[in-house]
């Protein structure tokens, strides 16, 4: 029987002729690769320019009361803006919005994403709401300096930086961005569920797949919490309702507010700000899972506990997020339960880590750019992970809260850890997205330098927390507890900041100049099995398949079967043709 | 946060389960013919259901939150009941018929019955907006007799869950003006059945939102 | 190969910081040694996983490099060495939670006997309320709060009457006494969090918090702001002077109740007048300030000013350090002020003089002036009026050269240096965010056409 897909069959997709003018082929495109690329490249952008703050503020840190652009209004300004941008505005949108909509469709072995215009339209709404961030800039008062976490009564009182339009347009942003999200997110569900090719299990699915599906899950579920607190925070602002407002005293005078809870913001605030933590950090998980196995020329170790590890914690993630507020106040008998499920998730993430550093166990391993990021996440991930299991044990969270072992802590899991993934990853498929090799002696200057770079910054940080050193100071001056050999750490911390902040540009130059002068990478280079690297153009054409869709035979992870004549078998070839791996034995 | 935890609680346990369902048996290195048979589809609906059910998933969030919030903030002691419109009954009668009546034309799209699609999507919109203009006098009511958003929390919530579900349906109607205008222009069932079944249901999550918020509201 | 050898260089390196690094956990001065027995036991296993983890990828990256015609090894999975890894796993998370629970569990069970002490927070400084004799708190409420009543006690409340009220970022208390300290917010959110005793805990307005601890070692503990309060949040630091008994004692009857800071402390102008004769000499007649004897002009200061600064100079806290040459003039002669009710008396009567603005001696470029003067707005008001509730006095209309100087006093840290001078370190902090005279002059410029 001829095959038909059922994405052919369902004419929703319609067939997909080139567009023809570049504003319909780049501007508006309802290609997802297009999309992808817009996603990504406006996420790094704007991710740059959150780099661009924090070597500001590290500059401050570094040699306290130097230099004139920074003073506590700014910096706090420059702290808060860095720390929303990189977590929602580069890392959110790049994992999902770049990387989900890159992948899903090529890897699932459909022609685009199910809702093209939605999909087209998530991406300008997320420009807009980038564009709304920045303007925070320009209004008077400034943007908003109340810490990345809006915590009202602080957030929208007197005493704070951009308290009139800067945080109003701060939480506009992020309800502009929810929707954004929400857009994109209805699609990289749908896709995955609907729109996978004949043959495409979900168990076949690789585990870049699994793990940005379930972080749209988690995206779906908590940006509504986002969402309610800041409608509720802008009525509070705007309106004078008191939702989060209690009756207190603002610049000297009595207020108006009164009876609002501060606590129900952070409750509703950590309900999203938990889950977004994996949001970020399953699709790491799953992307370094596919790096590993590519550059290891073997299967990934465990798939099956890799997938119900990423479920295990996806579901996990919704009952932890308290975990944040030990110290806010909140009735103290939480602190019980909240420390208890936070190290039970340490469980199935330990798992994870085991069996990427077993999937190098027995491989074949090719020391490539991707390669050496993803073992770079492997350490660094270990170490961000194994810091959180001080600060999810509510005891030892009463002397480090609010220091610099948290900064330490959250950067090295969900700072360096997915940025390192997301090099390893723009490397690995650079390739594809381009037709071009990147340059491989770069490209290992870029992972030094950062790699190294990094933990030099973030180390010695978290035993400034220990020592006591709160965070978000802008200056410490003489304490008892403070030696002064700790300011020459800072310092110290301040030059590495500043090394990988330059370091970062031999990338861009990388993947710009690489573009034109590139060598011509074909179509698979990596010898990898999955679909994306099958298409028949490279870089793949709209629709990605040319006239047949792909059948899919296999899993992912086909490398090193034992009878194979090559060390990879793509998905696409049929059992018959290449044994799998149980005629050899190895089904358990 | 227990009402959102329970909610959310059954959507990721509805996910994880059929998840697990689908994944736990299988050794997924070895090939299947079964699996080299499945079509690429998990669910055997549209993929616009899906994303329906999708949103109706967000959006359960966003109100589950809300109510959240409600009753914690509830708690407080400077909490004044507000005494809630009568017109609010009758306006939940209008979105109860409203929904009866999309049913209705639903039903007739199902089985081909293009005489009844017109009238149904007609009326079916006309109630809903009739809805939202009586939630719209109701507003003005309330502020006529001295409750504003800002004189308690009571009052904020009850403007605030209004103008959300509100807004809901205006979502809704945007869809209903397209499936309308086609009809009015001559378009056969066939082009508008889909857009039908799946305003049915998004009339119907949004009646039961309705109902829930209008009896916390009552209730408290 | 390098890939390797780096991730060992950085396991070690990472032990011997560990080991060798000056910087550790500040010394225990409470009885919370067993968070820090938590933490140790965390670190032993959270170490060892670290290590084993590395260095077993270490040497897979070095065993298993790609050579000339290598292949991998087909490896799906192994469930008995999952299964023994989830259950290695969880035996360590348990032992390193186990612990956890139970210190916690001490930490939310306040012992009967302890000292109970309130601790409030406001932007940007601490203020303190002990029980007085009745050993009970009176009722508080933000309307209350006037410049006269600034704890918001409510004046109905018999069991608020003997309260002890520290209107003073520092607080005393005894040594091996357990103590609870009662966590009340003004405005926003803060922390009170003291490094030596662990222990810390959110203030959170609206509602009360607290935590507990027994301090051990005699001495005074800074105590840090740790919940991001604003622009200032940094300057927000107090003290907790942990004393012998006797000591606190002393120190305790020396603090005002509620009931005596309402007693009307109104100066008398005209008895004033009489002890205002020396101040004429240098600061006028009317209090307008003579630059030739750098007496800055002080007619509509505001009191309360007036009154700490007086204060501070008597107790030391002012005009003590050797390079502070004119607050050196002004040391002897604020001590001729022999009691509260004489610098009461000379208050009311610098209250009754004229208010003319001082003349401009400095010129600048107003429009940097302005730009740096958004800092100063958030404690000094936006007209430079000055806002007692945050402790930051008047500047507009107010001595132009004397303020200069005071900003160059507080850069080089010849003022607000003084541990106990708090609101005077504070402005230390944001003065040194002036880096250079030109800056100095150029506030100044602007807060002159204010």
């Amino acid at each position: 029987m001829a095959y038909v897909s059922i994405a052919d069959r369902d004419h929703e997709i319609e067939h997909h002729d080139d567009p023809q003018t570049f504003v319909a082929k780049y501007v508006w495109s309802q290609d997802h690769k297009v999309i992808a690329i817009q996603y990504g490249g406006l996420a790094i952008l704007i991710g740059l320019f959150g780099m661009v703050l924090s070597s500001m503020f590290r500059l401050q840190l570094g040699f306290p009361d130097t230099f004139d652009f920074i003073n506590p209004e700014n910096y706090y300004q420059f702290v808060t803006l860095h720390g929303m941008i990189m977590v929602v505005y580069l890392l959110t949108a790049l994992f999902l919005g770049g990387f989900g909509n890159y992948l899903i469709p090529l890897q699932v072995g459909s022609r685009d994403m199910v809702f093209p215009f939605m999909n087209m339209l998530s991406v300008w709404v997320y420009a807009l709401s980038v564009v709304i961030l920045m303007a925070s800039f320009f209004v008077p008062g400034g943007a908003t300096g109340a810490g990345w976490t809006l915590y009202p009564p602080q957030a929208i009182s007197p005493g704070t930086p951009g308290v009139d339009l800067g945080i109003v347009l701060m939480l506009v942003s992020l309800a502009v961005f929810i929707v954004a999200f929400t857009m994109g997110g209805l699609n990289y569900v749908t896709t995955v569920l609907q729109a996978r090719c004949r043959g495409m299990t979900l168990m076949r699915m690789p585990l870049s797949v699994w793990g940005i599906f379930m972080a749209t899950i988690l995206g779906l579920l908590a940006f509504p919490a986002l969402l309610v607190s800041a409608i509720m925070m802008l009525l509070d602002k705007l309106i004078g309702t008191s939702f989060f407002m209690p009756a207190m005293m603002a610049a000297g005078e009595v207020t108006e507010y009164g009876g609002g809870s501060p606590v129900l913001f952070q409750h509703l605030f950590w309900f999203f700000g938990h889950p977004e933590v994996y949001i970020v950090a399953l699709p790491a998980f799953g992307i370094v899972s596919d790096l590993l196995s590519v550059h290891a020329r073997k299967n990934i170790f465990g798939y099956r506990m890799m997938v119900w590890a990423i479920l295990a914690i996806g579901g996990l993630s919704f009952i932890v997020w308290a975990h944040h507020m030990y110290v806010s106040g909140m009735n103290p008998y939480f602190g019980f339960f909240f420390a208890t499920t936070t190290l039970i998730i340490a469980v199935p993430t330990a798992l994870k880590v085991y069996n990427w550093v077993l999937t190098l166990w027995q491989g074949n391993i090719h020391l490539r750019v991707p390669m050496l990021f993803a073992i770079g996440f492997i350490f660094t991930f270990t170490h961000g992970g194994l810091t959180g299991l001080f600060l999810g044990n509510v005891t030892i969270d009463l002397p480090l809260s609010d220091t610099y072992f948290v900064v330490a802590h959250f950067h090295m899991v969900m700072g360096v850890s997915p940025v390192l993934v997301v090099f390893g990853a723009i490397y690995h498929w650079y390739p594809k997205m381009t037709g071009r090799m990147y340059n491989e002696t770069l490209g290992k200057w870029h992972f030094w330098l950062t790699f190294l770079g990094t933990y030099s910054l973030y180390l010695p940080m978290h035993y400034i927390g220990f020592l006591g050193v709160p965070r978000r100071y802008f200056a410490m001056g003489n304490t008892d507890f403070m030696p002064d050999s700790a300011i020459t750490l800072n310092t110290s911390m301040t030059i590495s900041a500043l090394i990988i902040a330059a370091t970062q540009l031999i990338f861009l130059y990388n993947i710009i100049v690489s573009l034109k002068k590139g060598e011509k990478a074909g179509g698979n280079p990596w010898k990898a099995t999955s679909l994306e690297w099958l298409t028949p153009d490279t870089p793949p054409k709209h629709g990605n398949w040319g006239h047949d869709l792909p059948v899919v035979h296999r899993w992912a992870y086909d490398y090193a079967v034992p009878g194979a004549p090559d060390d990879y078998t793509p998905q696409t070839v049929p059992a018959d043709e290449v044994p799998v791996g149980r005629d050899h034995g190895v089904d358990h | 946060m227990y009402i959102t935890l329970i909610l959310l609680g059954v959507i990721m346990a509805t996910i994880i389960w059929w998840l697990l369902r689908q994944t736990l048996s299988t050794q997924p290195w070895v090939s299947a013919a079964a699996d080299d048979a499945v079509s690429g589809t998990s669910l055997d609906v549209n993929r616009k259901a899906v994303g329906l059910m999708t949103f109706l998933a967000v959006a359960t969030s966003v109100f589950g939150l809300f109510i959240s919030a409600y009753t914690i903030r509830m708690e407080e002691p400077d909490w004044r009941p507000l005494s809630e419109p009568t017109l609010l009954w009758a306006n939940t009668i209008m979105l109860v018929l409203a929904s009866i009546v999309y049913h209705w034309t639903r039903n007739a799209a199902v089985k081909g019955i293009e005489e009844r699609i017109k009238p149904g999507l007609t009326v079916a919109g006309a109630l809903t907006i009739l809805f939202l203009l009586g939630q719209i006098v109701a507003w003005q009511q309330l502020s006529a007799a001295g409750f504003y958003v800002a004189n308690n929390p009571a009052n904020g919530f009850f403007y605030l869950l209004t103008a959300v579900h509100g807004l809901h349906m205006l979502g809704g109607l945007w869809v209903w003006a397209r499936s309308t205008m086609k009809v009015w222009t001559g378009a056969g069932s066939d082009s508008v059945r889909l857009s039908i079944e799946l305003c049915t249901v998004y009339w119907h999550f949004l009646l039961l939102v309705w109902i829930v918020l209008f009896g916390m509201l009552l209730s408290t | 190969m390098p890939m390797a050898i780096v991730l060992i260089l950085l396991v070690v390196g990472t032990l011997l910081f560990h080991f060798l690094s000056p910087w550790t956990f500040t010394p225990l001065a409470s009885t919370w040694v067993q968070i820090d027995e938590t933490i140790n036991i965390t670190f032993w296993v959270t170490g060892f996983v670290f290590v084993a983890v590395n260095l077993f990828m270490a040497y897979a990256v070095i065993k298993y490099r790609a050579k000339k015609g290598s292949r991998a090894t087909y490896d799906p999975e192994n469930k008995k060495l999952e299964t023994w890894l989830t259950v290695l796993t969880t035996v360590g998370v348990a032992a390193m939670l186990t612990p956890g629970l139970f210190v916690w569990g001490d930490f939310v069970t306040v012992p009967e006997d302890a000292h109970e002490i309130e601790a409030i927070g406001q932007q940007w400084h601490w203020t303190y309320r002990l029980p007085g004799d009745d050993g009970q708190f009176g009722n508080v409420d933000p309307k209350h709060i006037t410049h006269e009543n600034p704890f918001g006690m409510d004046p109905a409340d018999p069991l608020g009457r003997d309260d002890v009220l520290v209107y003073n970022p520092e607080v005393h208390i005894p040594v091996n006494v357990p103590v609870k300290v009662n966590l009340r917010s003004k405005d926003v959110l803060h922390d009170f969090a003291v490094a030596q005793f662990r222990v810390k805990m959110d203030l959170v307005p609206g509602m009360e918090t607290f935590l507990w601890f027994e301090p051990t070692i005699v001495g005074s503990y800074e105590v840090l702001c740790e919940e991001l309060c604003g622009i200032a949040h940094h300057t927000m630091r107090g003290a907790v002077v942990v004393d012998e008994q006797a000591d606190f004692d002393a120190w305790l009857d020396a603090q005002p109740t509620f009931a005596e800071t309402q007693q009307s402390s109104a100066g008398n102008a005209a008895l004033g007048a009489a002890q205002y004769a020396v101040c004429a000499a240098c600061h006028g007649q009317q209090g307008e300030g003579l630059q030739a004897l750098n007496a800055p002009k002080i007619a509509g200061q505001e009191p309360w000013y007036l009154r700490r600064q007086l204060e501070n100079y008597k107790a030391g806290l002012r005009g003590a350090h050797d390079d502070d040459i004119y607050g050196k003039q002004m040391a002897p002669m604020a001590a001729t002020l022999v009691d509260a009710a004489a610098i009461d008396n000379v208050i009311a009567h610098i209250q009754t003089f004229p208010d003319n603005p001082a003349p401009t001696t400095i010129d600048g470029d107003v429009g940097n002036g302005q730009r740096i003067y958004n800092v100063c707005a958030y404690c000094h008001g936006k007209d430079a009026e000055g806002i007692q509730a945050i402790n930051a006095p008047r500047m507009a209309g107010m001595t132009d050269w004397y303020l200069a100087n005071q900003l160059r006093n507080f850069n080089a840290g010849i003022r607000g240096e003084h541990p106990q001078d708090f609101y005077g370190k504070q402005m230390g902090f944001m003065g040194r965010t002036l880096h250079d005279e030109k800056a100095v002059t150029d506030v100044i410029a602007y807060i002159n056409t204010l």
